[in-house]
């Protein structure tokens, strides 16, 4: 079972409180009528399914009831980073650089402090 | 290839059985063949073995990144029935089983067909339309499915707790006598040998990784971990991997992969006769002739590669067999495993020609393909060899996405195997 940082509740919580809601930053055209029928279908069905880092949504269904974003590895099932629905994509080079400071769940890791004095 | 009867067993059991020959040979890639087959589970090898049994085509690899079998082939319960609802359903997994009903004998080769009946359990008022719905449409396709009270389906399976105070008590199920199970691996060891024997290569280890194609966009052939192969004709097979695949050809798929659990417990006497399927509570049973249950759990909710599954998917359908079997519960399980299923949005598979020129997929089998192994090959075979569908899978297009005409088994009955 994942862990999920949800960003609204800002807090790490089991996988069965969300519910995964499909690839992320897919965008419905605002003029349909006039959308050929490949984009259409494209919209509609076609899916990057990336072996490797995805952008998907949750809801965190069985908590705040909000959707947001994750980013996913989907070999490792290791989520990078999780935010709120309406921000862009980050940027996935400085993601994957981050990765270390990122709990498995995606929640920022605080950054280790440097110890004061060598006892 | 010397074929097994009783003789041969006799002969080999006089002399140690050390005359049994290497049943499928594993030769170096050549550097072109008339067709390439990417993913040698049963399906991509039933279409190398089709390809030259049926259409002479025998200058044929099929490539395997990792060793035969062992993709969804060798990790699935083995279920097979043909009772979907629509027409065009019907005639592909029909088509199958009656291929397996002759497989053995056409393969001599023991894939162990067991046809033992599948029931489908019905717990609420829904479970009762739909699954009625299915055993009348079933039977305007002239496919065998009875409808059955609970008092019979205890009878056809006496483990089955029908009390009406169970969490969701048993009202009622379907019963299609023609189903039920088959060897998984025997059946990818069969079809190797078969097309081994026919001079198709198998090449193992030997991982695709591009699609090479003309300036007029035609496939030339492919890029491996063993050099460059040509072809000019190269069929897709590899289930959770597709969308992958048809990426290097610059093709995106309507297709999602998903990790399914299965899970076996110790081996018992034969305690259980049949296949037992519920939707509702989302559970599959049969037990295998070594005498392990074999359990069929869901798919994880959220995409993935990593070929495991969540704990709490195998619990969630632990708990359903110990409701419905309680004489299981305190059985152990000995082995859970997952594997990848390409799902599709109508969860009807995809056997046809792409845009591409001389490229040819078949996918979209989701977490029910391994019934259709047989049929799957035979007709897939048929759509390279001639560049055109066989009747059977000329409405499981690419196409359909675009003009809408879905085969919606998902809407249907959300049936998972
Ligand atoms: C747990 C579980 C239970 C199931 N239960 C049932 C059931 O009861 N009944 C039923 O009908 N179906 C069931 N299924 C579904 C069934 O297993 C599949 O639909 C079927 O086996 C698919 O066969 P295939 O030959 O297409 O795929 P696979 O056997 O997966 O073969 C595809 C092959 O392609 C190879 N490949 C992938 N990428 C590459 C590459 N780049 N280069 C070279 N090779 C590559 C893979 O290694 C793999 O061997 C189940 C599946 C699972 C996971
Ligand atoms: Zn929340």
């Amino acid at each position: 079972m994942l862990l999920i940082h949800c960003p609204y509740c800002e807090e790490e919580r089991p996988e069965i409180e969300f519910r995964h809601a499909g690839e992320a930053h897919l965008v419905r055209s605002s003029d349909i009528a006039t959308q050929g029928e490949l984009e259409f279908a494209a919209y509609l069905y076609l899916r990057q399914n990336p072996k490797g880092v995805v952008a998907e949504r949750w809801r965190h269904i069985h908590g705040c009831g909000r959707f947001f974003n994750a980013i996913r590895d989907t070999v490792s099932d290791r989520i990078l980073t999780t935010y709120k629905a309406g921000e862009p994509m980050p940027d996935l080079d400085s993601v994957l650089a981050n990765a270390e400071n990122t709990a498995p769940s995606g929640k920022p890791l605080m950054q280790p402090v440097a110890s004061k004095s060598k006892a | 290839m010397r074929k097994f009867s009783i003789f041969a067993v006799a002969r080999e059991a006089m002399r140690g059985h050390k005359g049994w020959e290497k049943q499928w040979t594993s030769p170096e890639p050549k550097s072109e063949y008339d067709v390439i087959i990417i993913g040698a589970g049963g399906h991509g090898l039933a279409t190398a073995y089709y390809l030259a049994k049926e259409h002479g085509i025998t200058n044929v690899a099929v490539l395997e990144k990792g060793w035969l079998g062992g993709g969804n082939t060798g990790r699935n319960t083995t279920i097979i029935r043909s009772n979907y609802l629509y027409d065009e359903s019907a005639g592909i997994y029909d088509h199958a089983v009656k291929l397996w009903e002759g497989l053995s004998q056409d393969l001599n080769y023991n894939v162990m067909y067991s046809p033992r009946g599948v029931m489908m359990l019905a717990h609420n008022v829904h479970d009762v339309q739909v699954l009625k719905r299915h055993v009348h449409a079933n039977r305007l396709n002239g496919i065998d499915n009875e409808w059955l009270t609970p008092e019979e389906a205890k009878d056809y399976c006496p483990p089955l707790n029908i009390s009406q105070t169970a969490r969701y008590p048993v009202v009622g199920a379907s019963l299609q006598r023609r189903g039920g199970t088959a060897r998984h691996d025997a059946v990818a060891w069969g079809y190797a040998r078969g097309a081994s024997d026919r001079g198709v290569h198998i090449i193992q280890n030997c991982e695709v990784t591009g699609i090479r194609r003309s300036p007029t966009g035609a496939v030339t052939g492919v890029e491996t971990t063993q050099g460059f192969i040509g072809a000019r004709k190269v069929g897709v097979v590899a289930a959770g991997h597709t969308s992958v695949l048809m990426q290097m050809a610059g093709v995106r798929m309507p297709l999602e992969s998903y990790p399914l659990q299965a899970l076996v417990s110790e081996p018992v006497k034969p305690a259980f006769p049949c296949v037992v399927m519920s939707n509702t509570v989302h559970a599959y049973i049969s037990q295998s002739d070594k005498g392990e249950l074999v359990i069929g759990a869901g798919t994880d909710q959220y995409t993935s590669y990593s070929q495991t599954g969540g704990l709490h998917i195998i619990n969630h359908t632990l708990d359903a067999i110990c409701e419905m079997f309680p004489v299981f519960t305190r059985m152990k399980m000995m082995r859970s495993w997952g594997g990848i299923v390409d799902v599709t949005p109508d969860r009807s598979p995809i056997l046809a020609r792409t845009p591409v020129p001389g490229l040819y997929v078949n996918c979209g089998w989701g977490t029910g393909g391994f019934k259709a192994t047989p049929g799957s090959g035979h007709v897939f075979a048929h759509t390279i060899a001639r560049d055109e569908p066989h009747p059977i899978n000329a409405p499981f297009t690419l196409d359909r996405f675009r003009t809408g005409r879905l085969i919606d088994e998902a809407a249907a009955a959300a049936v998972a195997h």
